[in-house]
């Protein structure tokens, strides 16, 4: 190592740390189909995917390859280049927002971070901004396919994630006032001064956010009880109804990569990312470097492997909303509630200081 | 580096400019402006602005230029017929775009002399975040301006509902 400058040592475990990073998303998108199906089977009394390999573990590979071997449609009367636009832009948004995820406490190697891609002073924004354009996949996928189910899908699906956006962003202002900062890293170590008492949710008062947020997110990702865009009794498939093969593999990743992406911020936000609920209490038990390292991404992937479940189980359990419904849920109740929650913490954080 | 990312999202911009005017369907032109305003965000971020950045990218091309393509989209627009263009655009349009030519230019020419100092990025580097800088002039110095922009944005949105009620 000693061979090389500072460029190249950044260029070369920048380059690492990505590949890593898009193996590992990739691998956790495929199972977290499974689980979503092993889960789901459970929930109704059946099995679940369960033949192929132990415990239909060697299932979401099968999936992957009957989905490559399948043959790409394309129908006629569709807009050729927005037609194949579409998924790139889902998929490579959902991809694109995990960059700037912390997944561990800061271990610094040679001055490069381990387990962040890229450290920004505005991280929080870039996930916003890049949730924001992933909207034009859904939004052209459904116009482009011509076809009236497609475009009723994607109108609905639009329309609902901006409605959402507006209170899902406002959610977090409660936290960036605590933090004092849009900082993904910044977010994590305001919180991890006590353990899970100086949580966001807990030491920082913020439940109400957190509430407001884990149902924003919801309907961000079009996950169930807000999955209006591919109401199957209605609408076909919704907006991915003229897809096939990989084109429509890559909307059903962008999707499940969206799901472990709101995961992975509301662990950030809400409960101090890869740090310990036990605070420092137990440092001295993993004590060199390695084994902290360890522990602290082991915390983070199981925070985020909780909201996962709990996105299976809500999606087991609550049937859809109708239309109107939510759409007034997000502008009158949880806007309005959000709002409120920014005035209280600004409230509190002015007479504490 | 801010020079290869100038160069590139600066010709991207223009690209996507020529392409929004070219474009006889108005979803590639909503598309185009899309990508001038994402290119603009890079540029912006590569003289340091990094909030005005990120508004540009959630604003304009997350929520504004989405409900352009939502329009489209709920209009069904087709295409747009080619014609000669009015004679106001002609006798007004040429002058006004030799003028504000002419304007850039002398303004450019005079200050040329600022360029060289100019710090192209440099801002990157530094660890002060311009966003608690920005929040501090709005809720101080420019207060009033900013709560009267407000209040106008408030104004246009009663307005837009007064005229939506009444068709109902």
């Amino acid at each position: 190592m000693s061979h090389l400058n500072n460029f190249e040592i950044f260029l070369l475990f920048s380059i690492v740390k990505i590949a890593v990073v898009l193996v590992i998303t990739l691998l956790a998108v495929a199972y977290t189909v499974l689980l979503e199906r092993k889960l789901l089977g459970r929930m109704q009394n059946r099995w679940g995917p369960s033949r192929v390999g132990p415990f239909g573990l060697l299932q979401p590979l099968v999936d992957g390859l009957k989905l490559f071997l399948k043959e790409d449609m394309m129908p006629l009367a569709v807009e050729r280049p927005l037609f194949i636009l579409a998924p790139i832009i889902a998929f490579s948004c959902a991809m694109i927002s995990i960059s700037v995820v912390p997944f561990g406490a800061t271990t610094m190697v040679h001055g490069v971070d381990l387990f962040q891609i890229a450290n920004l002073n505005i991280g929080l924004l870039v996930i916003l901004g890049v949730t924001s354009i992933g909207v034009y996949g859904i939004a052209l996928s459904g116009w482009s396919s011509n076809n009236k189910y497609s475009l009723f899908g994607s109108l609905r699906a639009t329309a609902q994630v901006i409605s959402y956006e507006l209170a899902l962003g406002l959610s977090l202002v409660g936290v960036i006032l605590r933090a004092q900062s849009l900082s993904l890293r910044d977010i994590v170590n305001s919180q991890s001064a006590h353990g899970a008492l100086s949580w966001n949710i807990f030491g920082g008062f913020q439940f109400v956010a957190f509430f407001i947020y884990l149902m924003a997110a919801y309907a961000e990702t079009n996950r169930s009880p807000f999955d209006l865009s591919e109401a199957e009794s209605e609408l076909v498939a919704g907006y991915n109804t003229e897809y096939s093969s990989m084109k429509f593999a890559m909307f059903f990743m962008a999707e499940y990569a969206n799901m472990i992406t709101v995961a992975c911020v509301a662990t950030l936000l809400f409960f101090g990312g890869a740090s310990s609920p036990f605070g420092h209490i137990f440092d001295h038990v993993a004590s060199g470097w390695f084994l902290s390292a360890l522990c602290s991404v082991a915390w983070f992937v199981a925070k985020v492997f909780a909201f996962l479940l709990l996105y299976i189980w809500v999606r087991a359990t609550l049937p859809r909303f109708r239309y109107d419904q939510l759409m007034g849920f997000g502008w009158k109740f949880l806007l309005p509630v959000a709002m409120v929650n920014i005035l209280a913490t600004a409230l509190a954080l002015s007479y504490h200081s | 580096m801010q020079i290869a990312l100038f160069i590139i999202f600066g010709l991207l911009a223009v690209a996507g400019a020529l392409n929004l005017l070219f474009q006889r369907h108005p979803i590639n032109s909503a598309l185009s402006l899309v990508v001038v305003m994402m290119s603009l965000a890079v540029l912006y971020w590569s003289l340091g602005a990094e909030f005005l950045a990120a508004a540009q990218v959630i604003v304009y091309a997350g929520a504004i230029m989405v409900l352009f393509v939502f329009v489209v989209m709920l209009l069904n627009a087709g295409e747009e017929d080619r014609t000669h263009g009015s004679k106001i655009a002609y006798i007004a349009g040429i002058p006004g775009a030799a003028a504000i030519f002419c304007l850039l230019s002398f303004v450019f020419l005079s200050e040329r002399g600022q360029f060289g100092t100019t710090q192209l990025g440099g801002y990157l580097t530094s660890s002060v975040s311009n966003i608690s800088e920005i929040s501090h002039i709005l809720f101080t110095s420019l207060l009033l301006p900013f709560e009267v922009t407000s209040i106008l944005i408030l104004v246009a949105i009663l307005g837009a509902v007064v005229l939506a009620r009444k068709e109902l």
